[in-house]
């Protein structure tokens, strides 16, 4: 019986041939690429626009403001009723101020963390922390704001009485905060795909666990962890928050830290939420400021990308 | 030349020549017991080969003798290992100053992704010389006693993955060298390699026999044959036979060695 109905069935590749579904296939298979492909050409589409509005207003601001008392002006003033000054570098000043105390706060803790998940953490731990560090990148910014507002300032003051209430340290430090994770993360990434037998090459020398880390993952893993710093970098230069709301709103031209500060995201913010009337000059400003921004971290992704792809080592 | 010198007095004063002196030695991971009992003596300046079907614990051996083994974190040892004639489990035992001892060459090439020149200059560096004449010496003298040096003199400072299998494991050798260790473990160093290399590393490793003490895993019957002077047959984690290689793989004492041997089991 069982034998009989076994040979009544068709065999599997006559189901096969049989199958209505083959030209249905065919067709999704030819449909598929070209909705993907509209669906990629939107978003290159909108990059493309978005640039072109920045550059073509930019152009019209530069049609006020001469293009090099923009870039090399010192002073910069456009709420001035009497003679307004649009000269970017107390922007950029503030904006790198802020990045290079982000920097010297997130750059040995982000490495360091990601050296002590990589080499020397149980995989328990790194199970618990790793996750850990990928919440606390996802913190709205607003939150670390706050935070350096209200606590990071007044506790800063306690050492440093000179402190004013918007300054570029608080902001600094609270942006170095929110970057580390980031940092952390990326390093961990590329220092734990260094493989096994390298390390263990290294401890059958005789080389101590530090060394090992130090002289040998880390120059393996070089290139993913130059670029997790580069990216970071252009994370806490197009940062926006955090500065609006502890680094002030006065723009200078200048090495101090302690006292108010603006970014070049903090001016477009405060603009924004201005009434700064369409077609004046302050509106334009704001394109040729976000045009600024724009060319920072589009070099920082540059160069992350060119050190990624130089230092790719085979192993 | 310092290793000869050192090499020289001690058989002059007489002192043991035994570099090896294993004991009673047991191994565990987790629950699973891997060494059984050994009892392996390992003379200086000879060729130890070990032998034996896959999973018997050959290179759970080598590895407890440089105590690599204990980066698996299951493993418990009893039993000792006198490394001229200190217990190398002994708590004030430094691992690093073992290994620095003790050389490893891999079964699987693994030179760091360095260029040539300093993948062989990081031992030496790591323990402390710096200076860049007696680097260049070290590094020229490694490379020729690893029989690279013809092959590579001209692209010192190219990563050491731009060269072929074979070249590699020359490298990770040379890098043992380097720090002219004691005693040169090697687990399987040629099996990831082509006739000829195989057979440049074998050279190789007769010629190091004069300075230095080898012990090598290999699952290749002629290759212990060749280059061995004492041969131990390892299975299930118990060492079945340990002699000279031309009594093993002529007239051995146990059945299961012959069988092994002559390719009845394994
Ligand atoms: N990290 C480990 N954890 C648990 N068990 C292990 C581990 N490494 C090896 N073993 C076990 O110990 C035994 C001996 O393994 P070992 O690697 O020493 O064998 P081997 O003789 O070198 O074999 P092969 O010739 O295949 O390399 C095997 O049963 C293996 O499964
Ligand atoms: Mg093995």
């Amino acid at each position: 019986m069982a034998q009989k109905q076994v040979t009544d069935q068709p065999s599997v590749q006559e189901l096969i041939a049989k199958s209505s579904n083959k030209k249905q296939k065919q067709l999704v298979e030819k449909l598929i690429p070209i909705i993907l492909f509209i669906i990629a050409s939107i978003s290159v589409l909108t990059t493309i626009g978005i640039v072109l509005t920045l550059i073509v207003e930019t152009i019209i601001f530069f049609k006020d403001i001469p293009v090099l008392s923009f870039l090399f002006g010192t002073e910069w003033y456009p709420f001035a009723n009497k003679e307004p000054a649009f000269g970017i570098l107390p922007l950029i000043a503030g904006t790198l101020k802020v990045t290079i105390i982000a920097v010297i706060v997130a750059v040995p803790f982000g490495i360091g963390s990601a050296i002590f998940l990589s080499e020397y953490a149980s995989d328990t731990t790194r199970r618990i922390i790793k996750p850990i560090l990928e919440v606390l990148a996802g913190i709205p910014t607003i939150v670390y704001g706050f935070f350096a507002l209200t606590f990071v300032t007044p506790l800063l003051q306690q050492f440093i009485p000179d402190l004013k209430i918007f300054n570029a340290l608080s902001p600094g430090i609270v942006v170095g905060i929110m970057i580390l994770p980031m940092i952390a993360s990326l390093s961990e990434d590329a220092m734990s795909s260094v493989p096994n037998s390298i390390r263990e090459g290294a401890l059958a020398m005789g080389s101590t666990k530090l060394e090992v880390a130090l002289k040998v993952v880390v120059p393996a893993a070089l290139s993913g962890i130059v670029a997790s710093v580069v990216l970071a970098i252009s994370r806490a230069i197009g940062e926006t928050m955090i500065v609006s709301l502890a680094g002030g709103s006065t723009p200078k031209f200048d090495f101090d830290v302690t006292g108010s500060i603006q970014t070049m995201t903090a001016y477009i913010v405060q603009v924004s939420s201005g009434d700064a009337g369409y077609g004046t000059t302050i509106y334009y400003s704001i394109y040729s400021v976000g045009f600024t921004l724009f060319l920072f971290t589009l070099v920082m992704n540059l160069i992350a990308h060119a050190i990624s792809k130089k230092y790719r080592e085979e192993y | 030349m310092v290793q000869s010198l050192e090499k020289g007095s001690n058989t002059l004063n007489g002192a043991s020549n035994i570099v090896y002196n294993t004991k009673q030695l047991n191994l565990w991971y987790g629950n699973h017991h891997a060494l059984k009992d050994i009892n392996l003596q390992i003379k200086e300046n000879e060729v130890t080969a070990i032998i034996g079907p896959s999973g018997c614990g050959k290179s759970t051996y080598i590895k407890t003798l440089n105590r690599m083994v204990e980066l698996v974190p299951t493993v418990k040892t009893s039993g000792q290992i006198l490394y001229r004639e200190r217990n190398i489990f002994d708590t004030d035992y430094g691992v690093e100053e073992l290994r620095t001892k003790v050389g490893m060459v891999f079964q699987k090439p693994n030179p760091f992704p360095k260029s040539i020149y300093d993948n062989i200059a990081y031992g030496p560096r790591i323990h402390g010389i710096k200076n860049k004449k007696i680097l260049d010496q070290i590094v020229e003298k490694s490379l020729r006693g690893a029989a690279i040096w013809d092959e590579v003199k001209d692209r010192l400072q190219t990563n050491a993955y731009s060269l072929s299998g074979g070249q590699q494991q020359r490298i990770c050798i040379a890098r043992c060298l380097a720090i002219e260790p004691d005693v040169i473990l090697m687990d399987e160093p040629t099996s990831a390699l082509d006739p000829i290399s195989t057979l440049k590393v074998e050279e190789l490793i007769q010629e190091l026999k004069a300075d230095y003490s080898i012990i090598i895993v290999t699952h290749n019957m002629q290759q212990a044959a060749r280059i061995s002077d004492k041969t131990a047959f390892f299975l299930n984690g118990e060492v079945v036979e340990f002699d000279n290689t031309d009594v093993i793989f002529s007239t051995p004492e146990d059945k299961r060695t012959e069988d092994y041997i002559s390719g009845r089991f394994g």
